[in-house]
């Protein structure tokens, strides 16, 4: 008994106060952090003086929309997870829960190739820009980059090649603007770029404090940046380059399960697991829009503009599509036609259409 | 079919805000002042209290556009249910009754459902009527037997109590209870095949309480009022050329299945249409993306004698794209035919920048060109991309640009056109050949009929 009551008193007296000493400086540096962002948001609110929708109230109100499903995808069979379009503007990649990922020709509904990952829900997918490859990956921790081969007798699974690995499922992959680098975003809360040929990591990205769900790389004229979401309720943008945080955003009530860049690059809106979307403007460094409705109570699980940027599109965790003005700030029009969750949303490289993947395993163009 | 039976804990976040806000829209519509109408309703001979009927009319007048749709969820989800027919969770358009579900049995209250009160539940039934329970609820009734062999006395024991205590009710208020009972394990435990509203995908998040994460930036803010005026002429710029919004000339692919349109915008083609030789005069960027408007602006320059900038800028890209392994020849190559004194296409980069960039070439990486890109960058958008705008070769370009017109609707719009497939990007690459350039691009539909795949 003696024996036990030895063992039991803390061996070490100097690691408790050790502890609570890194506790307390932990608690010290917050409440720093805390105060340095009510700063931050005060200096913000200084410059703000005029909503959007103000700006925008000269600008014509848009008529009717008329938008119906112009080709449906079936084929997969389990939930469809994510979809990205090749830059040949007909051909679509998508990825669902069972493994199975296909690439269509979405113009004559055929399927062109089909490959089965070793892992269930492959909630990423992406398009090579050649046309040639599509990268893959979801619960395997890893992406993967499948070249296109076609030869219909090939086993496309030969040919794979493991490119990046996380500690964590992967939630998005996107190439960069070749065929040569991707980029990565994981529950593990990083992103990361590799290179492909080699499978090198050439830069992670840390700082947000829960899994990362989605990304998007800037279409600006210098190329140097992307924005990244998590569900930390934070939208990060990254300087590619140096792997540093650049700005951060954090208005968002849940989890950010979509990011997408205004096509001018300075600005990208996102959509969030708290029924609205919002669009932050990257030079006054702040929201500027919220798009939201009372009736609207479902989470956002995809964002894409139209090509103008006129039209924002968001697919819904109650089966529908709603189309926003962006400019107005208003709902355009609301699409039906999913039977269960839509989990993605692209709009076309032309912008001729927008392609929804959904739950109910079918995809709709 | 997967049941998400995570602890409470995991289920306290958001996930939880469309459950809340489902609950608030039905606390509102039972305000007695705003809320919808509900008289007694007669069901056989039991008169149920505060019951409704023509619910979708009544939901129309209090929701306005999406009721419908809105209403479908709410009864999906049980918060509503019907009171005939109880087994099946969807919105009649008729005049079945329904009936608020109450806050006792609402998701977010009790979540997640236990073994133990699914399993109170099937013996009641059983021990009510014999021959009650439907074929899937006697397999799981079996299999929670099993499963909680050792609490199976408590179940039993508790079934009765219940049934005892109910029995004293008046029936009106047992049909009830039966009734909300029955919705919620309708949503809780649905019949095979039935559809899981409560599927609610990948367990997340993660959470790593380690960042403190302040990140100090220098942003410099611009005014709000700048922004919001940048968005309003982008979009009034790009307006005619977003399909979605203004159509697109001939017609869109995806609506007339003629690809007509994808062929007149391909990569390369002998006269590009209108609207895309505009869109170079909207940014540099726009001109240097489309394969054809550099090859326009390349052209120019060679005219100007500073072709060298383009072709500089062109072998950065290459660098910052390409693959890893032949990153250090392609610097070398950059500096051997841009940099060195006397190269024989030497770009003019200041003095600062040139010196930054030698530094660097000692160590070569990635990013080494990007000062000296940028820099060529800015000089070819302030200086020779505006004279280019204005040149002859621009003026000649868009003068000679078709407008397609505008395909008519076939006189038989029930005859639908054939949908030819496209040769496969991956098979087009095959055919590039470098010097010229020309690429047999995978625009070209049409081409391909003989392959034509009817749909």
């Amino acid at each position: 008994f003696s024996l036990c009551l030895y063992l039991i008193s803390p061996l070490v007296p100097e690691m408790a106060t050790q502890e609570v000493q890194l506790n307390e400086t932990l608690s010290h540096l917050k409440t720093e952090s805390d105060t340095l962002k009510t700063k931050l948001e005060e200096e913000r609110a200084k410059l703000h003086d005029v909503e959007l929708h103000q700006v925008a109230e000269k600008v014509d109100g848009l008529g009717q929309f008329v938008m119906k499903t112009r080709r449906t995808l079936k084929g997969h069979g389990n939930k469809v997870l994510c979809m990205d379009w090749c830059k040949d503007k007909r051909r679509i990649v998508s990825s669902s829960q069972d493994g199975k990922v296909i690439v269509w020709d979405a113009f004559t509904t055929n399927k062109e190739h089909a490959v089965t990952m070793p892992c269930t829900w492959v909630m990423a997918c992406a398009y090579a820009p050649s046309g040639c490859a599509v990268a893959c990956g979801g619960l395997d921790n890893k992406c993967s980059v499948y070249p296109l081969s076609l030869d219909k007798n090939e086993n496309l699974a030969a040919k794979k090649k493991s490119v990046a690995m996380h500690t964590n499922y992967l939630s998005a992959c996107s190439f960069t603007n070749s065929d040569m680098q991707i980029l990565t975003s994981s529950g593990d809360g990083t992103c990361a770029l590799w290179d492909v040929e080699s499978g090198q990591l050439l830069q992670s990205f840390h700082g947000h404090a829960a899994d990362v769900l989605c990304l998007d790389l800037a279409p600006s004229e210098t190329g140097n940046t992307f924005v990244s979401g998590g569900c930390d309720k934070k939208a990060n943008v990254w300087d590619m380059r140096s792997g540093q945080c650049i700005q951060s955003f954090e208005t968002h009530e849940s989890d950010i399960n979509s990011v997408r860049y205004y096509p001018s690059g300075d600005a990208f809106a996102s959509g969030s697991d708290d029924a609205t979307c919002r669009l932050y403007d990257l030079r006054a460094d702040r929201e500027v829009a919220i798009y939201s409705k009372e009736s609207i109570i479902f989470g956002v699980s995809s964002v894409d503009f139209s090509l103008s940027g006129r039209l924002l599109f968001g697919g819904y965790n109650d089966y529908t599509i709603n189309v926003w003005d962006v400019l107005k700030g208003t709902r355009v029009s609301i699409l039906f036609g999913h039977e269960n969750r839509v989990s993605t949303l692209r709009v076309s490289p032309d912008g001729t259409a927008f392609c929804s993947g959904s739950w109910d395993h079918t995809l709709r163009v | 079919m997967t049941i998400n039976t995570l602890a409470k804990g995991g289920w306290d976040r958001e996930q939880m805000a469309c459950f809340r806000k489902m609950e608030k829209v039905i606390v509102a519509m039972q305000d007695p002042d705003m809320g919808m109408k509900m008289r007694n309703q007669r069901l056989l001979i039991t008169v149920i209290p505060h019951a409704m009927t023509g619910v979708l009319g009544e939901l129309l007048l209090w929701c306005l556009t999406e009721a419908v749709h809105l209403s479908g969820m709410l009864v999906r989800y049980g918060y509503i249910y019907p009171l005939k027919e109880p087994r099946s969770l969807v919105l009649r358009p008729d005049e079945s009754p329904y009936r608020f579900q109450t806050p006792y049995f609402w998701t977010s209250t009790r979540w997640p459902a236990s073994e133990l009160d699914y399993a109170i539940y099937l013996a009641k039934k059983n021990i009510r009527k014999q021959g009650e329970l439907m074929e899937y609820e006697k397999e799981r009734y079996s299999l929670l037997h099993k499963r909680i062999n050792h609490t199976w006395d408590f179940v039993v024991m508790q079934a009765r109590e219940q049934l005892r205590a109910s029995k004293q009710r008046r029936k009106a208020d047992r049909i009830v209870l039966e009734c909300q009972e029955q919705a919620y394990w309708l949503i809780n435990r649905p019949p095979p095949g039935a559809h899981n509203v409560l599927d609610m995908g990948l367990e997340r998040p993660n959470n790593f309480s380690k960042t403190v994460g302040v990140f100090v930036y220098d942003v410099p803010s611009l005014c709000i009022c700048v922004c919001m005026c940048s968005f309003v002429k982008y979009s009034e710029q790009y307006q005619n050329h977003d399909p979605i919004m203004q159509g697109c000339l001939p017609s869109n692919p995806w609506i007339s299945d003629d690809t007509a349109h994808w062929t007149m915008s391909s990569e390369i083609v002998p006269t590009p249409t209108r609207l895309r030789v505009e869109r170079w005069s909207f940014s540099f960027m726009e001109l240097l993306k489309d394969i054809m408007g550099m090859r326009e602006f390349m052209l120019y320059l060679e005219k100007e004698f500073s072709a060298e900038n383009l072709c500089f800028w062109q072998a950065c890209e290459d660098i910052r794209h390409g693959e890893s392994s032949r990153i250090l020849e392609k610097v070398e190559d950059i500096y051997k035919n841009f940099l060195a004194p006397g190269a024989a296409r030497w770009v003019n980069i200041d003095s600062k920048t040139m010196d930054k960039t030698l530094q660097g070439l000692r160590h070569p990486h990635r990013f080494v060109m990007d000062d000296a890109q940028m820099h060529i960058y800015f000089l070819m958008k302030k200086d020779s991309y505006p004279r280019y705008l204005k040149s002859d070769l621009y003026k000649n370009m868009l003068a000679k640009a078709i407008v397609p017109q505008e395909t008519k609707k076939s006189v038989f719009p029930f005859m639908r056109r054939q949908r030819h497939s496209s040769p496969s990007p991956a098979q087009a690459v095959i055919q590039v050949t470098e010097e010229d350039g020309h690429a047999k691009g995978a625009g070209r539909a049409g081409t391909n009929s003989a392959a034509g795949s009817h749909v």
